[in-house]
């Protein structure tokens, strides 16, 4: 099951993220995951929301570059060995992460791992096969 | 010393003489010798024979840097190509770059007029001078190594860039004289202190500057740090490069050598001629030149011209500093740069938008330095960093081939660029000129 994320140009700037993050506010839009991947002069917030295309919509309408990407979410037991065992069943199969970041659900002692991955088709199929428990976009929006 | 005294110290009567006959043979020359200018004279209504003393110029169309563009590479030029000795590009506001071609003549032409300037600033035969203007294509180089070799100057051509090796040079043989960009001069400040030489001990004692445009601060900045006599020297390659006009050290403008390259100062709007003491754009007629002879060329530089006679005894009249441009062209370090290039390069990469702003800035004992804000939209945004981090590397090295000179790229949000009135501010100078 794929997810939409949502990617968004920032410039390292003070006060950028604060503003994304209180438009989305602002508007009840929930943030379930965030990561930011920065250079020097720039960098790209990512996130998983509950209310995507709302929010996409709301991003562009105040003049920020953003952009859906598919990702696929992944939940294991918040517990050591818990990303080494995905990451193992990924490797085996030769599925190539772009990038990748985790948050915890501390009420159900979860981990969420988010990923952005090269074959995503392939991606989905690997950890199908493995068992791998995937989240589906109705559970980011329920939570 | 006056290297020419003949022309550069002529009565006007007899000056006018000489550039009345000039005029006509110019005329007669390009007519007979390159279609472009014939059919732009028909156009015009002019034959050759209504060209009969140098005040008739005003009869005479303008030619424009489009016609460069237009007539790319070599339509313009008034010689078959296998008479053509040499071949300098500079920039152009788009696409091609401006092109010229120097007969054999020509490049004597420009040996003598640099011989001129040289000598103008206070060179003498036997002098050695250290040339660290480019070399490649730039005309700077070699205009002043034609000069040199005309003059009888030892020369030193070490062209532009290996600041510690440029040092060097000047520390162990001594040259006494400087030809490169003011602003190359001052970056060497530093870097000579830092080799722990002493600037105002140097053994250069005149620089002949140019190439870009720089103020009387900045010259009194050069002369205390360096302990030197700085002048500028000004030229554009369409006309021949440098050496078209010189300052003397009595720094009371610059002397055009108008008995080859004839001057007028106009109105831009108007293409009529601005009263006396008025600035205005300077418009060249090479009226000796025969591998591209340009008729009333429109420079697009802003100067004052003064006619009186100057305390060194030369009679030319002496253009002002270069006040500013009539177009949008900016030079950085002695590159001539257009934003439309920039406009240019950006449409030519898929899913770019020209929304861009170019900053220039000159910090404290540095060189020029260009940096482009470039806005992300939503076609070339990733939310891979490599893939922005590609894009960056493809604009900047684009950007670098068509300018010629390396800029900064920094990729910004939409809308970051000021906008006035829905336009775009594209160009920002933020050096103290």
């Amino acid at each position: 099951m794929k997810i939409n994320q949502i990617s968004i140009f920032v410039e390292n700037r003070k006060g950028r993220l604060y503003q994304v993050c209180k438009l989305l506010g602002d508007n009840a839009i929930n943030i379930r995951a965030l990561n930011v991947a920065e250079t020097q002069d720039f960098g790209v917030l990512r996130m998983v929301v509950d209310k995507p295309q709302e929010a996409l919509n709301l991003l562009k309408e105040n003049g920020f570059t953003a952009s859906f990407s598919e990702i696929v979410a992944v939940e294991v037991e918040d517990k050591p060995g818990g990303l080494a065992n995905i990451l193992k069943v990924l490797n085996d199969s030769n599925v190539n992460i772009e990038y990748m970041y985790a948050f915890v659900e501390k009420k159900l002692d979860k981990a969420l791992l988010v990923f952005r991955f090269e074959n995503i088709d392939k991606a989905l199929e690997t950890l199908t096969k493995a068992k791998v428990k995937i989240v589906t976009s109705d559970a980011v929006v329920k939570a | 010393m006056i290297w020419n005294e003949k022309m550069e110290c002529a009565s006007g009567k007899n000056l006018k003489n000489i550039q009345s006959e000039r005029l006509q043979e110019t005329i007669q020359y390009v007519y007979k010798h390159n279609p472009v200018y014939k059919i732009k004279l028909d156009q015009f209504g002019i034959t050759p024979s209504d060209i009969k003393s140098i005040d008739d110029i005003v009869k005479l169309p303008f030619t424009t840097k489009d016609d460069m563009r237009d007539n790319y590479p070599f339509k313009l030029f008034s010689q078959p190509l296998k008479n053509i000795q040499e071949i300098h590009v500079s920039s152009g506001t788009t696409g091609n770059p401006t092109v010229v071609g120097y007969t054999k003549e020509d490049v004597k032409l420009w040996g003598e007029v640099m011989a001129r300037s040289f000598a103008c600033a206070g060179a003498v035969p036997g002098d050695m001078i250290q040339i660290a203007y480019g070399y490649g294509l730039f005309t700077g180089g070699l205009g002043s190594h034609y000069g040199a070799l005309e003059l009888g100057l030892t020369i030193l051509p070490a062209s532009s860039g290996q600041t510690k090796r440029q040092l060097k040079l000047m520390n162990d043989f001594k040259p006494r004289v400087l030809a490169c960009t003011p602003s190359y001069a001052l970056y060497m400040v530093e870097e000579a202190k830092e080799m722990g030489l002493d600037p105002r001990a140097s053994s250069w004692q005149i620089g002949v500057f140019g190439a870009e445009p720089w103020s009387e601060s900045m010259r009194k900045e050069i002369e205390s740090r360096w302990n030197m006599c700085a002048l500028d020297v000004y030229g554009l390659s369409e006309i021949i490069g440098p050496g078209v006009a010189m300052e003397c050290p009595h720094k009371k403008g610059l002397h055009i050598w108008w008995d080859v390259f004839y001057p007028e100062v106009i109105n831009p709007k108007t293409g009529h001629y601005v009263k006396d003491g008025e600035t205005g754009e300077l418009v060249i007629t090479t009226i000796t030149k025969k591998g591209i002879p340009l008729i009333r060329y429109r420079t697009r530089d802003v100067v004052g011209i003064s006619y009186d006679t100057c305390v060194c005894g030369r009679t030319t009249p002496r253009l002002t500093k270069i006040s500013g441009r009539t177009d949008d062209m900016i030079i950085v370090r002695g590159i001539n740069v257009f934003p439309s290039q920039i406009e240019h390069v950006l449409l030519g990469i898929e899913g770019t938008q020209p929304h861009y702003q170019l900053i220039v800035d000159r910090k404290a004992g540095h060189l020029d330095e260009i940096e482009i804000l470039v806005e992300v939209e939503e076609k070339v945004f990733s939310d891979e960093l490599k893939k922005l981090h590609e894009l960056e590397i493809k604009i900047t090295k684009e950007l670098e081939s068509t300018l010629g000179i390396g800029a900064k790229v920094r990729l910004v949000e939409p809308r970051t660029i000021e906008r006035s009135e829905g336009k775009a501010k594209r160009v920002v100078d933020k050096r103290k000129i």
